[in-house]
């Protein structure tokens, strides 16, 4: 039953998407939501039953549907593998495009390019199912890069506009430096177990532990550090983290719905659930943990800090998605893997509700994302308006939210750690709690308190289209995590699937409920950093907002360095970019057509022609010049035969 | 089997209907299906063999017959052909008759080198594969095509003159044409390496390896649309399977030996033509260099295993050559796709530069959807076939070295660049050039064949096992005989 089910709920968003993509211009708009959403609804209804069965039974579904390749003694197959991890993704995955599905209907509704959207995120849902649900590398990969293709596609879904393509071709490379970096971890793992399901090779780990690898002369590292660092590259490139980070922010030129769906709720997860679908790896190598420990929290704090001086209201939610990102990763980092999935999904529902309320702004304002434009809302926007308060609370991890819990968790964790670089990322972490904060509550005071705009005097609340996706939202955004913390990040709920190293686990015993936690964390400093982030916002943007005007502050150092986003576009697109391109030009002008043309191909023809035109005149066509040659040849020939003969006697 | 092909097509030489040639060539693909059918996968021995002697006094046959390697060609040929026949009468206009009769040569010329078991048998139908193709670039070609075909011949035809003393060569030691008897031949060293070198000239100039590769942006510049289809997707194809049929069994202490050299040209070949793609302003010279390329591909698969004498095995070794031998089959539908992509544009626009487009997808959105699915493909999207064959060239080269597989696998991110580079500045963005806001979108003459070699493209890339399984059996009989050959 399970393998079954987990093939419908599989394949019916790819059935919806090929419909709407085939048949979506002919039978209309009604013909296209329809077929999508259906698709979708019945994955999330399929996802949540499996969820329920898997957890009750606490089976493990790994299956192989059919074998793709069979070479020699290897075979790459195609399969299922659906645990608790597995389908707890699912839930999430399918809930949040379902969410986002619906929400559709109203954003793109005057668009034209209506049902090639709809086949698009339909197409993403199946791209991400196929990823989360694979039992082996090679469909993770497929997975992998199908939902950056589609993620290229719906930021560049507004071809016209020339931020939008450049954008989605930035994300595109970007994205393919980190896949280029997971092929070859990929690689490695295969080359040294000779397969490529995750079973046989966790199952192989100790023998990756002990093989070396040689990459230069003396620097010899073991074949499981070495994929691991790989595959957090793919990590690093799908879930944006510093330095590969640069594509996220200008993601946002697509639309508002998918950045909700692919760039905050699932696809951008992919490098956190890889972390953690690769735990029993992980665990084997101090070294890459801590790796993926300081990556992590360097971007928590450093994108966080970007956030701060946005003034593009999805720009900001981006500069939060990495920031959150590098949470999820750098819990990872100390083996906390069950904090950061915990995180993954708390953040899926109130990042996507955050993004999709800031829709929900930008259409009542007909297209205005700028904030300095916006102010007062509060009264002509009360859905929204209510909805971003709680993703706001829920983002800066006020108590009872469910952001709270898995923030507060995964501080602690990384406090608790010994490894390497834990105590810079504890500091950053906990300096990110402030920023988070502070960002979080300049948008939201920007947008909707402060005096209204005159332009905007006539905006009205968004459809009902609009509006039920957030409310749906934010219902998880509240509640989700008190039934879930305990059995997730204190219980066995993943021990299934993923590695649960003790030395965390201490913390657990003392406030294992939600209660617990609660009581537990007012003993701690996080909330009231939060608090105090909160409050600055306010003192600043809404008590004395003349502090921060004038010259003074924006002709500092410092604000020029985060303008320039740490001038971190500016290296790629100036130096690498620019130079490849001229590299490009010079092999071609130099090699190809200099050495290898002018003087090799036809250089040799020329000079062929050359001798030719030389020797031909001789050929005078008079028959006493031939008759001369012929005597004087004849001469030489002679004298030589006897001058030779006369030396040989 | 393959013999009464031949003679079907030398018939048609004289027939002047478009439909008839059409129907003709889909007649020939339906027979090598019918083939298919019989084909027997378990085994590495030849089939369909037809043996009839030709010229006695020199002990030459004519002997043809197919196995795994041959057989997956020779399907790409005659999938291929009837395509490129069918769109023939929208892109060209002029003594269309001829045109269609040089191509139907040309299958049948190009059947014939795949399925020669004779190397007399196979180096006629290699030399005689010049004529057409010459005439299709020479008459209807572009502006400048007098230079490429000259250029064309002049490389291909230098190249298969070594190959020709190499064969005489073998002749004069085994007192036979046969293929398969110069494979039992016991050669010396010096012997080998310089059979090796006289027929990698004439490999290396049809695939084109780096540095001769100069001939095929000027050749697919000037050629027709359907020159540039068969070019690509077949004729390329030529020197790859030379190598697998005659340099590595033939020569394994050779290829062996100069297994490091041949890996070199090959990284060359991926970086330094990569970069070149990317500054070219002509998108066919653009797909041109991404077709060298992506051959690279499958000369490093081929002799990428050499290289670490500790972690030889049959297994690693048909891991590589299978890596090869997808590639080949994948480019050929894809790069074949790509051109006729161009050509579509082209019969519209009159242009081939880059900067003349834009916006494309406003004005025709059928055809943008396909152009960029290809586009992706070639960029090697998994899921499409372009994906299957350089993740197992990716994976060989893991076995062996570490770098290699690193430099072999920045084409992820350079053949991105310049594939969908160009898509940006074609089919993306806001119309400049007025002539493209009232262009038509594709008719269905040019719709049905893009959408079919979509269709292969998508299933060899979730489904390579039909395809692996046809070729499984010989690739391992090869290897065997290669690694006993050279003695590891």
């Amino acid at each position: 039953m399970i393998f079954e089910y987990s093939l419908i709920a599989l394949l019916s968003p790819l059935v919806g998407s090929i419909l709407a993509a085939f048949l979506g211009k002919s039978l209309g708009k009604t013909f296209v939501n329809t077929s999508t959403i259906l698709g979708v609804m019945i994955s999330f209804v399929l996802s949540c039953i499996l969820a329920l069965e898997i957890y009750q039974t606490s089976t493990v579904l790994n299956q192989n549907i059919y074998t793709w390749l069979n070479i020699g003694s290897f075979s790459f197959h195609i399969g299922f593998l659906i645990d608790n991890l597995t389908a707890s993704m699912m839930v999430v995955v399918t809930f949040v495009s379902l969410m986002v599905h619906i929400y559709t209907i109203g954003y793109m509704h005057d668009d034209p390019g209506y049902h090639r959207f709809f086949a698009y995120i339909s197409l993403f849902t199946f791209s991400m199912l196929s990823l989360v649900m694979a039992n082996n590398f090679l469909q993770l990969f497929f997975g992998w890069e199908a939902v950056g293709v589609m993620s290229y596609l719906l930021i560049g879904f507004w071809y016209t506009k020339e931020s939008a393509i450049k954008a989605n071709l930035k994300a595109f490379l970007v994205n393919r430096v980190g896949d280029l970096s997971m092929i070859l971890g990929i690689g490695i793992i295969f080359s040294i177990t000779g397969s490529l399901d995750y079973q046989t090779t966790f199952f192989e780990s100790q023998n990756l532990a002990q093989t070396e690898l040689f990459f230069i002369n003396e620097w010899n590292i073991s074949a499981l550090t070495a994929s691991c660092m790989l595959l957090f590259g793919g990590a690093m490139g799908k879930s944006a983290q510093m330095p590969l980070h640069v594509w996220l922010p200008d993601s946002m030129e697509g639309p508002t719905p998918i950045s909700a769906l692919i760039h905050a709720a699932t696809m951008v997860t992919a490098g956190v659930f890889l972390l953690a679908r690769m735990s029993p790896l992980f665990e084997l190598s101090s070294t890459a943990l801590s790796f993926v420990l300081i990556i992590g929290a360097t971007t928590a704090l450093f994108t966080g800090i970007l956030g701060l001086i946005q003034n593009d209201i999805k720009r900001v939610i981006a500069y939060s998605t990495l920031s959150q990102l590098g949470y999820m990763v750098a819990a990872a980092g100390v083996s906390a893997y069950s904090v950061s999935l915990f995180h993954l999904m708390t953040h899926a529902f109130f990042k996507a509700l955050l993004f999709l309320a800031a829709g929900s702004v930008i259409v009542a304002l007909h297209h205005e994302q700028d904030i300095r434009k916006m102010g007062g809302l509060k009264s002509k926007l009360p859905i929204t308006y209510v909805t971003s308060l709680i993703g706001s609370l829920a983002l800066i991890g006020f108590p009872g939210f469910s952001g709270f819990f898995s923030k507060d968790a995964l501080i602690e964790a990384i406090g608790h750690a010994d490894i390497f670089g834990s105590g810079f990322a504890y500091a950053s972490v906990i300096v990110g709690v402030f920023i988070t904060a502070l960002y979080s509550f300049r948008l939201f005071f920007k947008v909707f308190h402060g005096s209204i705009n005159e332009h905007h005097s006539d905006v009205k609340e968004s459809p009902v289209s609009i509006t039920l996706p957030l409310i749906l939202l934010a219902i998880p955004s509240v509640m989700v995590a008190w039934p879930t913390v305990g059995p997730m990040v204190f219980g066995s709920y993943f021990a299934t699937s993923i590695a649960q190293p003790d030395a965390y686990q201490i913390f657990g015993y003392e406030y294992s409920t939600a209660y617990g936690f609660l009581v537990h964390a007012f003993s701690g400093p996080v909330i009231y950093i939060a608090m105090m982030g909160v409050l600055t916002a306010y003192v600043l943007y809404i008590q004395k907002p003349n502090i921060l005007k004038g010259k003074s502050f924006e002709s500092t150092f410092i604000y020029r360095l985060l303008e320039n986003k740490y001038y971190f576009d500016d290296l790629y697109e100036e130096v690498i970019a620019k130079q490849a391109r001229n590299i490009g030009q010079r092999f071609w002008s130099l090699g190809d057509v200099k050495i290898i043309d002018n003087w090799i191909v036809n250089g040799t023809a020329y000079r062929i022609g050359n001798i030719a035109n030389r020797i031909k005149v001789i050929q005078t066509g008079y028959i006493y010049h031939y008759v001369l040659m012929m005597i004087l040849g004849l001469a030489i020939f002679l004298g030589w035969t006897i001058i030779s003969a006369g030396y040989a006697s | 089997m393959v013999g009464l092909i031949m003679l079907f097509i030398n018939e048609k030489h004289s027939s002047i209907v478009y439909w008839v040639s059409v129907i003709s060539s889909l007649l020939i693909f339906g027979l090598s299906l019918y083939a298919l059918s019989l084909f027997d996968d378990s085994g590495s021995a030849i089939q369909f063999e037809l043996n009839t002697s030709w010229i006695e006094r020199f002990n030459i046959n004519y002997h043809l017959g197919v196995d795994g390697i041959s057989f997956p060609l020779i399907l790409l040929t005659t999938f291929i052909t009837p395509i490129v026949l069918f769109t023939a009468r929208t892109s060209n206009k002029t003594n269309l008759h001829q045109y269609l009769a040089s191509f139907l040569i040309l299958e049948g010329l190009m059947i014939g080198v795949f399925s020669a078991l004779d190397a007399f048998l196979f180096y006629v139908f290699w030399e005689a594969m010049l004529i057409p193709m010459f005439i299709i670039i020479g008459v209807w070609g572009g502006k400048n095509r007098v230079y490429a075909t000259i250029k064309f011949f002049l490389y291909t035809f230098l190249g298969s003159v070594f190959m020709l003393i190499a064969i005489i060569y073998l002749y004069i030691s085994t007192g036979s044409y046969s293929i398969f008897d110069f494979y039992n031949l016991d050669l010396s060293r010096i012997e080998q390496v310089l059979i090796f070198l006289a027929f990698l000239f004439a490999f290396a100039v049809k695939i084109p390896m780096w540095p001769v590769h100069t001939w095929l942006p000027d050749a697919h510049v000037e050629a027709p649309t359907g020159g540039s289809v068969i070019l690509a997707a077949i004729l390329l194809k030529m020197g790859g399977y030379g190598l697998l049929r005659f340099s590595l069994p033939i020569t394994p202490d050779a290829s062996n030996e100069l297994s490091q050299i041949m890996v070199v040209l090959s990284l060359i070949a991926i970086i330094y033509i990569g970069m070149v793609a990317l500054s070219q302003t002509d998108m066919k010279k653009l797909i041109a260099y991404s077709s060298v390329a992506h051959m690279g591909f499958v000369t490093l698969g081929t002799f990428v295993v050499f290289l670490n004498h500790e972690n030889i095995s049959s297994d690693n070794m048909t891991l590589a050559i299978s890596g090869s031998m997808i590639q080949m089959v994948s480019h050929g539908l894809i790069s074949g796709a790509l051109f006729l992509c161009i050509g579509v544009m082209y019969d519209r626009i009159h242009s081939r530069e880059i900067d003349d487009y834009g916006g494309v997808a406003l004005s025709m959105p059928k055809f943008a959807g396909l152009m960029v699915f290809f586009a992706l493909a070639n960029a090697a999207l998994p899921g499409t076939s372009g994906f299957v064959g350089e993740v197992l060239v990716i994976f060989a080269s893991l076995k062996v070295n570490f770098w290699i597989a690193f430099l072999s696998g920045s084409t992820l991110i350079i053949g991105a660049a310049y594939t969908l580079w160009m898509i940006k500045r074609v089919i993306f963005g806001q119309i400049t050039n007025e002539k493209i806001s009232d262009i038509d979108d594709l008719n269905v003459t040019e719709f049905i064949p893009l959408m079919i070699l979509a269709v292969m493209v998508i299933a060899m890339g979730i489904y390579p096992e039909p395809l692996m399984k046809l070729m499984h059996d010989s690739l391992i009989g090869l290897s065997e005989t290669v690694i006993k050959g050279a003695g590891l």
